[in-house]
């Protein structure tokens, strides 16, 4: 009786001291995040329903007023709409071009480490770099990318002045720069897929199409999910790129959210306004990444 | 054969194109300002002098000093404070521990914008402005790099600790003597991904830096453009190229790690 009431205190004393250690290995990670990540998560919500100035002087309660003048303005409806147009020009863009590179460097052929270095190199170029190499290449009168197009008969376009096509030349600066690394993960995912699958296929007489989208597509579904989610994820989160090129213009048209975001805080001082919108942004990835996890629980195949 | 020829024919076709910015940029980088405004594709010769004039216009070294402390000491910081977490989840059994490894994973959908609001006060109020360790701390704990860590330790044997642990070893001495030593391949792909992605950095330090003390190499860029593009895209560009070589080079040398630390984070995740 006396043995087991022993036993019960000590295993209940080493699992308050394993407690302890744990937290110890824990404590870095959870002051960081407590400071730089809940913390201002909270005084982010707390914000929006306040008048906040520039220095961070909360001036007045306004409930929810910032979100109702939020859906009421049409700069802000015109920021989300360029927002979603966004995502869609870049994300299936980029995975298309990078699963098609992955394809043909899946290969076993000489000199294929060459092109798989060079298919991978826009991940080494940095959002700045990028898009300073863009704004050169989009140059109205010293670009090359119209006296290519006019070599070949073509109009010069308007790529950053004109607000039809800024948002369009922002994205295929941002397809580029993230092709490097889709390709990497995509060719990852490639990798792995059991050679077998494609000799049982070869006996049976397919065809290199047959086997792309019978086998490879289907196996490759996990990898493609993934590349989706942080694709999607990535997008919503621009901004380098925007400030370089076009600062949100011509007449707003490329002012998507972080960038709104940004603006709203840090040029005009309305924190409180900024903080609505960037719970919004939080609420929007929240769930555009849930609906895709419910999509994809139904589509992905697993090995 | 004919496979061949079609195969080699798309990639060379898909490198160039994909690879033509850069190119480009090399190519401007070694032009004259008149070879750049008759548009030209290729210099006439190869001339240094945009190099040379871009270290002297803008204190370019400096601002890669900068950059590369930054983000040396993000990636130090991030293998410490991740590995120490992984480490706890995956070797010590404390109650709780899949709680909070849950709430970890949770932090990823978080967008890191959405919280720069307060985060700028905190730097402002804590007079980190212009400092490195409002450029750096932040960025420590790293929820994404204590899940690929964690993934890792899980594949190490349990017999190992359980034998270390019949030696004497302690649970300190385990984590530096066996766990990160075979975990090489994680800890160098987290670290070359922590490297890139500081030096890549752009919003949070735009905001928290407003003279040359510690601004980075991309923010630098942004000043550069707007001194210099509406006269010398030859300078631009060299250097657009200089901020270029350190994270290609990185990039290359450590593709092997990076490929192999993320597809494992994106086939297991």
């Amino acid at each position: 009786m006396a043995q087991t009431a022993k036993t019960t205190k000590s295993s209940y004393h080493s699992r308050k001291k394993l407690f302890g250690i744990g937290m110890l290995y824990l404590s870095p990670a959870l002051l960081l995040l407590g400071v730089f990540l809940f913390y201002p998560m909270l005084k982010t919500l707390y914000f929006s329903f306040f008048e906040v100035s520039g220095g961070g002087t909360i001036e007045g309660w306004v409930g929810f007023g910032h979100y109702v003048e939020l859906f009421q303005s049409s700069e802000f409806r015109k920021s989300m709409v360029g927002t979603f147009l966004f995502v869609l020009y870049t994300v299936p863009a980029e995975i298309l071009i990078a699963l098609f590179l992955a394809v043909i460097a899946s290969e076993k052929l000489k000199g294929i480490g060459f092109f798989r270095t060079v298919f991978s190199s826009t991940l080494g170029v940095s959002v700045a770099a990028g898009a300073t190499i863009f704004l050169f290449l989009f140059h109205p009168s010293l670009g090359v990318l119209n006296s290519i197009l006019g070599f070949v008969g073509i109009d010069g376009v308007e790529w950053l002045t004109s607000s039809k096509w800024a948002l369009v030349s922002v994205a295929i600066t941002t397809v580029w720069m993230h092709i490097g690394i889709n390709f990497i993960i995509l060719l990852g995912g490639l990798q792995n897929i059991s050679k077998e699958l494609y000799e049982s296929a070869d006996i049976d007489g397919a065809g290199y199409f047959q086997k792309l989208f019978k086998i490879t597509i289907p196996m490759l579904s996990p990898v493609l999910f993934f590349v989706i989610i942080i694709g999607v994820i990535g997008a919503f989160q621009t901004f380098g790129q925007i400030d370089i090129l076009t600062g949100g213009g011509p007449a707003g048209s490329t002012n998507i959210i972080v960038y709104s975001i940004y603006l709203e805080a840090f040029s005009y001082g309305n924190f409180g306004f900024a903080s609505a919108q960037a719970i919004l942004l939080f609420i929007i990835i929240l769930i555009v990444t849930i609906i895709q996890f419910r999509i994809g629980e139904k589509r992905v195949h697993y090995q | 054969m004919i496979k061949k020829i079609i195969l080699y024919t798309l990639l060379i076709l898909s490198s160039i194109i994909l690879f033509f910015p850069i190119l480009y940029a090399v190519s401007a980088s070694f032009m004259t300002p008149q070879e750049i405004y008759a548009g030209k594709l290729l210099p006439s010769s190869i001339n240094f002098d945009a190099y040379k004039n871009v270290f002297e216009r803008v204190p370019l070294l400096h601002y890669l000093t900068v950059s590369f402390w930054v983000s040396f000491i993000v990636m130090i910081g991030q293998l410490i404070v991740c590995s120490l977490s992984a480490y706890a989840f995956v070797f010590i059994p404390f109650k709780g521990r899949n709680l909070i490894f849950f709430i970890f994973l949770a932090t990823m959908l978080i967008p890191w914008e959405a919280t720069i609001i307060p985060n700028f006060l905190t730097i402002l109020n804590l007079g980190w402005v212009n400092t490195y360790a409002g450029l750096t701390l932040p960025f420590f704990a790293l929820p994404f790099g204590i899940f690929l860590l964690r993934q890792h330790f899980l594949t190490l044997p349990k017999e190992l600790w359980e034998s270390a642990q019949v030696d004497g070893c302690s649970r300190f001495r385990f984590y530096l003597r066996f766990a990160l030593p075979l975990s090489k391949s994680s800890l160098s792909a987290l670290g070359i991904y922590g490297f890139l992605t500081t030096w890549n950095q752009y919003l949070w330090p735009l905001l928290v830096t407003n003279d040359d003390t510690v601004r980075t190499v991309q923010i630098g860029l942004k000043m550069l453009i707007a001194n210099e593009s509406s006269s010398s895209w030859n300078l631009v560009m060299a250097g657009v190229v200089t901020i270029l070589i350190p994270t290609l080079l990185l990039l290359f040398i450590g593709l092997k790690y990076i490929r192999e630390g993320l597809t494992a984070g994106a086939v297991k995740g």
